[in-house]
């Protein structure tokens, strides 16, 4: 029976003035939610309880998440090494070093530096806060006594050191504990003013490295990957831009690849994990092989279809790389080559495909995406064996950065 | 109050041992900063790659803890506490919780008191441990072996193929390593050790694997010892 008075399913009143989503402005809060760490840092140096590294001039001024500025060290730069990209990507790390050698920086490539360890505690909780802390403030202890400013190289040590200072800002305990530590080391407690990822200052140098381009990369199409230790864990260091994605997505990675003149090509799970997951990488391979084909690679490759996709953070690569080997046995719409935004930018300014980017560490084929970037990879990769084929002859000698 | 697990495996283990954890967890100094209430709104779980391949949902770690529910604590802590990826896609919370950093925290406790669960959880796991705590850095070349990544393709048998020459092949002369991902100074793997005795690490890692414990007791004991230290001198300070 019809109810004389129907409940309106269309409840929307005409008079009112509702905004279409398309229609709304995006606008920064204009108070942000969290508190300025700087601030905080500043204030523990002037009490006397840390002493802040400064990021040293020259340095550029970019916007983070919440419409803070964040200075970005353009030299001397204490390279602070990624496990994953060294021991399992190692051309990730080359491009890196190789970037700001082809702009005469001063920088520094310490063995004085360990892993932030932080793989290891997100996997098997085997650590602590204080070790976690003493540990990354040893690094900082070190970067200052060398008399350089910390750049990060991985996402993970980024996101941890983020939670490292948050935690020393709020627990006067834990400051205790790593005071004590650091005074049995004999090191000064000292925390850098920012913690900086290199993908940070690729970002700023984005435009210095369009000058230096010499491979045309307009007919090349990348997705974007961003790493959730950069833009999740502790978000507000991370860069956004006006400009890009109109500041509601990080314009990390983005603004480097437009900048070269590649396509970026957008695709519905962009803000979704790698998979990677820390212990499931090593084992338990099934959760981030089927996350990083089926939430991912296989959402490009419909949505986007594009030659590569770049991202900047260690296990990012690696998981995103790797897993698709096999999941073509599973007739998944997969590969994509994946590479860092450092060998991105190495290849545009002409890097050796083998002997800086080192390539032939990675699993998907890359070979489509060289030859669209006009590179000849047959020659590259004779050049390469008869470099490995002289190294073969004599077990003392290596490659040096004059070789290259 | 009852699990809200129907088919709850830990039934017989005493009350009190479960809130003995549960209080540990939320004694820690960074649970304050973790949890402030839940709305139930499952926006941490639509952006967590763990609950769409596992029976897992950050929400459900945040609604037990605020119930203090200690029964379906103890479920959590010893199952699905494992399959968190820890990537803090969750923290996009609108309550500003951190199921992951509440996760974090139940790890540590489960490592602590040597759960059985986690001892199982981290069997696998105890090369990387033993790599990073001796050697301060966590993955190195040689661990690219076939028979350990079979389904990462045939790159990986090339590499360890031509393992020697090809890292030898690299220009920067830190990462010309084989057994660590770059070459590691003596003195600072001397303070690594340090730090780890002074933090009470090893005594964690004797909970879960005493065998690995006692390898790398040695292993720091001989560096510490040649350098001139004594290995007992740096007793755990956070007992203090
Ligand atoms: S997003 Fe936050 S408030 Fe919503 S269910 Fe998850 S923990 Fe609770
Ligand atoms: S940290 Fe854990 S709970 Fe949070 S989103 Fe990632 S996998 Fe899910």
């Amino acid at each position: 029976m019809q109810s004389k008075n129907p409940i309106q399913l269309n409840v929307v009143n005409q008079n009112l003035k509702v905004k279409k989503a398309v229609d709304r402005e995006f606008q920064l809060p204009k108070n942000p939610p969290t508190k300025d760490y700087r601030k905080e840092l500043f204030a523990l140096e002037a009490a006397g309880e840390i002493e802040i590294i400064r990021v040293p001039e020259p340095f550029v001024e970019v916007d983070t998440k919440y419409g803070r500025k964040k200075k970005i060290p353009i030299e001397h730069t204490w390279h602070h090494k990624s496990c994953g990209q060294c021991g399992h990507i190692p051309g990730y790390s080359t491009s890196i070093y190789w970037l700001n050698r082809e702009f005469g920086l001063d920088y520094y490539d310490p063995r004085d530096q360990t892993s932030c360890t932080a793989w290891n505690y997100y996997a098997s909780a085997a650590s602590n806060p204080a070790a976690q802390a003493a540990i990354a403030c040893r690094n900082f202890a070190q970067a200052k006594i060398d008399g350089y400013f910390p750049l990060i190289h991985c996402g993970t040590s980024y996101g941890h050191y983020k939670e490292v200072r948050a935690q020393l800002l709020h627990f006067p305990e834990l400051r205790e504990q790593v005071r004590k530590i650091l005074d049995r080391l004999g090191l000064p407690f000292v925390f850098p003013e920012e913690i900086v990822h290199y993908s940070e200052w690729v970002h700023v140098m984005r435009h210095r490295i369009a000058e230096k381009q010499t491979r045309d990369f307009s007919k090349v199409t990348a997705t974007v990957h961003p790493a959730c230790h950069y833009h999740k864990l502790i978000s507000e260091d991370a860069i956004y831009d006006r400009d890009l994605y109109d500041g509601q997505r990080t314009a990390i990675v983005t603004g480097v690849v437009e900048a070269l003149g590649a396509k970026v090509a957008d695709y519905s799970t962009f803000h979704d994990c790698c998979g990677f997951g820390f212990r499931h990488i090593l084992v338990s391979r099934d959760f981030s092989r089927s996350f990083a084909t089926i939430r991912k690679i296989e959402r490009m490759k419909i949505e986007a279809d594009p030659d590569v996709t770049i991202t900047h953070d260690t296990g990012c690569v690696t998981t995103l790389d790797k897993s698709q080997f096999s999941t073509q046995a599973h007739n998944r719409k997969v590969g994509i080559p994946v590479i860092s935004d450092a060998q991105f930018a190495a290849l545009a300014m002409g890097a050796h495909p083998y002997l800086v980017c080192q390539l032939h560490w990675h699993g998907v084929d890359n070979v489509p995406l060289l030859e669209l970037m006009g590179i000849d990879h047959e020659k590259a990769w004779k050049e390469f064996e008869e470099v490995a084929d002289k190294l073969q002859q004599d077990p003392e000698a290596f490659l040096t950065w004059e070789d290259v | 109050m009852q699990s809200i697990y129907k088919d709850a495996k830990y039934t017989e283990v005493p009350y009190e041992e479960k809130l003995s954890l549960f209080n540990e967890v939320k004694g820690d100094m960074r649970y304050s900063t973790e949890l402030y209430g839940c709305y139930e709104c499952g926006i941490c779980v639509a952006a967590c790659p763990s609950a769409r391949f596992y029976d897992f949902s950050p929400r459900v770690f945040a609604q037990t803890m605020a119930r203090e529910d200690v029964n379906s604590f103890y479920e959590l802590l010893n199952d699905n506490v494992w399959d968190c990826s820890q990537c803090f896609s969750c923290t996009c919370c609108p309550r500003q919780n951190n199921p992951g950093g509440i996760i974090t925290i139940m790890r540590e406790v489960a490592v602590n008191n040597g759960l059985q669960s986690a001892k199982d959880a981290l069997r696998a796991y105890s090369r990387i441990i033993y790599k990073v705590m001796t050697t301060g850095t966590q993955v190195s070349p040689d661990m690219l072996q076939p028979d350990f990544f079979p389904d990462w393709g045939p790159d990986v048998r090339d590499v360890s193929l031509n393992l020697d020459v090809w890292r030898r092949a690299i220009p920067p002369e830190t990462l010309h390593t084989v057994e660590l991902a770059w070459d590691v100074s003596e003195k600072t793997q001397l303070e690594l050790y340090m730090i780890w005795k002074l933090t009470g690490n090893l005594e964690m890692i004797e909970n879960v694997d005493e065998g690995l414990y006692m390898i790398l007791e040695e292993v720091m004991e001989e560096l510490l010892d040649e350098h001139g230290y004594d290995i007992d001198d740096f007793e755990n300070i956070l007992e203090d």
